[in-house]
């Protein structure tokens, strides 16, 4: 594989937001609709070894989603949130919610830009922007293939031992 | 308060320090002047970088200076190596489906030419 596709993680000390940042062979239009088509998202979203359902999945202004993983050991992880914005082929806005938490309430703000780039390329850019930093680190930090209780456990220990 | 290598650069100003000494070591007052806060402020941080193992300081007969140790910042990018890693899988399933996606293309564009008016 080209080192030009390497994926970039920005997470600089202190700040509340997080940067990933990958570009692709292919065009934009095609990188956007495989976050938009539910045939096509669960096809790479999910870890390897995972299985991905979508309960709901609305990719448009105002829609809603949520969908489960479950890893090879039976575990299953939940996820849901708001889109804000779905502006092909540019840009996707919504909330994200991991439901695995011990307390509700720890939403992330992310925003998905799509940039053409030159020979049919195009690049992607995932800004995440969390309540706090602890809540980012605890982000970075979390084992979510883990299975559940284990995930909460650490997840728990985790968010204590950043305050 | 943990003192540990994120906590220690969780603050621009002892970042900055790091930044100053990284090549060259420097004793307080050679740090301080660069900076608007106060010497004891800066004190204070240099006794928080020493503590998380980010300066080591040095004499040399009377003065006593600033090193910088900044192996530990390793320590950060192993921090966020497993979340890159998850991610990255997941571009590499992303890139599966583009493949997919663009064979596709190239098939359906091979069909057209093929028909051409006549089959209309």
């Amino acid at each position: 594989m080209a080192s030009k596709n390497e994926t970039k993680i920005i997470a600089e000390p202190g700040k509340q937001e997080l940067f990933i940042i990958r570009e692709f062979d292919a065009p934009r239009e095609l990188v956007f609709r495989a976050h938009v088509d539910p045939k096509l998202y669960t096809r790479w979203l999910g870890p390897r070894g995972h299985s991905m359902e979508l309960e709901k999945f609305e990719p448009k202004d105002g829609g809603s989603f949520r969908y489960v993983h479950k890893d090879p050991s039976g575990n299953k992880f939940s996820f849901h949130g708001v889109y804000h914005e779905v502006m092909a082929p540019e840009r996707l806005i919504g909330t994200f919610e991991f439901e695995g938490l011990p307390d509700k309430g720890h939403v992330e703000l992310d925003t998905a830009r799509f940039e053409s780039l030159p020979g049919g390329r195009s690049k992607l850019t995932i800004q995440a922007v969390y309540q706090s930093v602890q809540d980012r680190d605890g982000m970075i930090s979390s084992g979510m293939e883990k299975g559940v209780k284990d995930g909460m456990a650490r997840l728990d220990e985790l968010l204590e031992s950043l305050k | 308060m943990r003192r540990d290598v994120f906590q220690a650069i969780a603050d621009p100003t002892r970042r900055e320090i790091l930044n100053l000494i990284a090549f060259n070591s420097l004793n307080l007052n050679g740090i301080a002047e660069n900076f608007k806060v106060s010497r004891p402020a800066i004190s204070q941080h240099i006794k928080i970088l020493t503590e998380c193992g980010l300066i080591v300081i040095k004499k040399q007969g009377r003065e006593r200076y600033c090193e910088a140790r900044l192996g530990k910042l390793n320590e950060i990018a192993d921090w966020m190596e497993p979340f890159r890693k998850r991610w990255a899988a997941r571009f590499e399933s992303l890139d599966d489906v583009l493949d997919d996606l663009k064979d596709k293309k190239k098939q359906e564009g091979r069909k057209k030419k093929n028909q051409g008016p006549r089959s209309r």
